[in-house]
């Protein structure tokens, strides 16, 4: 079973529904026991930092998301669910974060007008890794980003994907073993997010055969 | 690197759209979600509803078609129209929009941006503006009045001082709607456009006015715009989106191409 987190902070029926266009099978969920049973997390999430591990805490969902990372089961974040797995969320005061991939989140700096907080729109992404969830995809492809706050990761082996933000490189997608996460919404991508989406199920079916013969 | 967004808007009331939308192939007329599909394939970064609907019953069948959008199209979309409190905004994400857009609702009570942006994020909630040139004055000295009621109804309210506080209440992003270009299709106003969006740092989206393509590049490139909203120059089937950003793109701003 694939499970959706369901933080109660937004809408999954977009995420839902994309998912279900690349024909996967998931299951909307908050329950700690599904989380620790699922082949698969997948941790959307829209809204500020502090408030996304509050949602988390109050649902009993720290334990079983850091086991499941730690056993090498996949684990994707989107947007704020990708924020969530750094170390440290620097979004209205310091919070700490799951501290599955090494970083911390600190808020978007524009240098000139031309640069807008939230970054919104379609940015053309620069891959980093090509055989990962960008397999399918074009260097320079465009995806939907909407936020405020970038991940900054402690090594740069850990970038799967960057855009240019001002001439500075900013995180637009992380991958480390069984650890994914997308910052722009593939959701609400267009054909270029369908198939990263179609990727993820790729890199979640090659893990899980990983963790079942480990 | 980021690209101009080209957004198209369609008015929708009791669940039809209200503007006939003319097209040479077999678009069925009328219909929102087969529109906003047809929009979607063409290449539009966004779309924009605006429910006008006055009855609760009308309301309902609204939200019906937001929650078919949202299974037919991956891409953004936002819903205006009718938003007075943060319930109200709660049932278009629900249904499945990205983002829900406060106008009036917004002027009477401002506490709502603060709240949605509390409730939901800074990138759910666009302002709408409708903005209007008036004598300078002390209460606008900028010359530019926010208005509600489509104009009717000023508010002595600076827009460049409402741009500001919005910003500050948490919107996410401004729609800045000049009453006066509206319908003209004569271009955006510039100006207005210009002064805005170097008022605030969130994207400021030009509305009104549209004529052809030259335009939108004006509104990116002299007024400072993130996004350009369109409706007629579209709707009747004068330019599809996909020209409209064959042409900009070859005015040398950059556009996301889907083909």
């Amino acid at each position: 079973m694939i499970a959706l987190i369901d933080l109660g902070m937004g809408n999954l029926a977009s995420v839902l529904a994309a998912f279900q266009r690349v024909g996967a099978e998931v299951r909307v969920t908050d329950r700690p026991e599904d989380t620790a049973a699922a082949a698969a997390v997948i941790l959307p999430g829209v809204g500020t930092f502090g408030d996304g591990m509050a949602c988390l805490r109050a649902r009993g969902l720290l334990k079983p998301l850091l086991r499941h990372a730690a056993e090498g089961r996949p684990l994707l974040g989107i947007c704020l669910g990708m924020q969530l797995l750094a170390d440290l969320g620097e979004e209205h005061g310091k919070h700490r974060g799951l501290g599955i991939l090494p970083g911390r989140v600190a808020r978007l700096r524009p240098k000139s007008l031309d640069q807008r907080v939230p970054n919104m729109g379609w940015c053309d992404v620069h891959i980093r890794k090509k055989n990962g969830l960008f397999r399918d995809v074009a260097e320079g492809e465009s995806f939907y980003f909407a936020h405020s706050y970038h991940l900054i990761c402690d090594k740069d082996t850990d970038q799967a994907a960057v855009i240019d933000y001002g001439g500075e490189e900013i995180t637009a997608a992380v991958e480390r073993d069984n650890v994914f996460g997308l910052q722009f919404h593939p959701e609400k991508s267009q054909d270029a997010g369908l198939d990263v989406l179609s990727s993820v199920m790729d890199r979640i079916l090659e893990c899980t055969q990983i963790v079942s013969r480990g | 690197m980021l690209s101009k967004r080209i957004i198209p808007c369609l008015d929708v009331r009791d669940g039809k759209l209200t503007k006939g939308v003319r097209f040479k192939g077999n678009v069925d007329i009328g219909d929102p979600v087969e529109t906003a599909r047809m929009y979607y394939e063409q290449g539009a970064d966004e779309i924009v509803f605006y429910d006008i609907t006055a009855s609760a019953e009308g309301r309902g069948i609204f939200l019906d078609v937001v929650e078919k959008v949202a299974s037919t199209i991956f891409i953004p979309f936002s819903v205006g129209g009718g938003i007075g409190s943060v319930e109200d905004m709660r049932a278009v994400l629900l249904a499945g929009a990205e983002k829900v857009s406060v106008n009036s609702g917004a002027v009477k009570n401002p506490d709502i941006i603060s709240q949605g942006a509390a409730a939901f994020g800074s990138q759910c909630v666009v302002l709408g503006m409708d903005v209007k040139r008036v004598e300078k004055s002390e209460a606008v000295p900028s010359g530019f009045e926010v208005v509600i009621h489509g104009g009717r109804k000023h508010m002595g309210l600076d827009a460049l001082d409402w741009a500001k506080t919005g910003e500050a209440l948490g919107a996410g992003e401004i729609c800045l709607n000049s009453i006066d270009a509206d319908g003209t299709k004569d271009g955006y106003d510039l100006e207005l456009t210009r002064l805005i969006s170097r008022k605030v740092r969130i994207p400021v989206i030009a509305s009104g006015g549209a004529g052809n393509p030259g335009h939108m590049a004006e509104a990116f490139v002299k007024g400072g715009a993130s996004a350009a909203l369109i409706a007629s120059i579209v709707h009747y089937g004068e330019y599809s989106i996909a020209r409209i950003k064959q042409e900009i793109s070859e005015q040398g701003v950059k556009m996301r191409m889907v083909w």
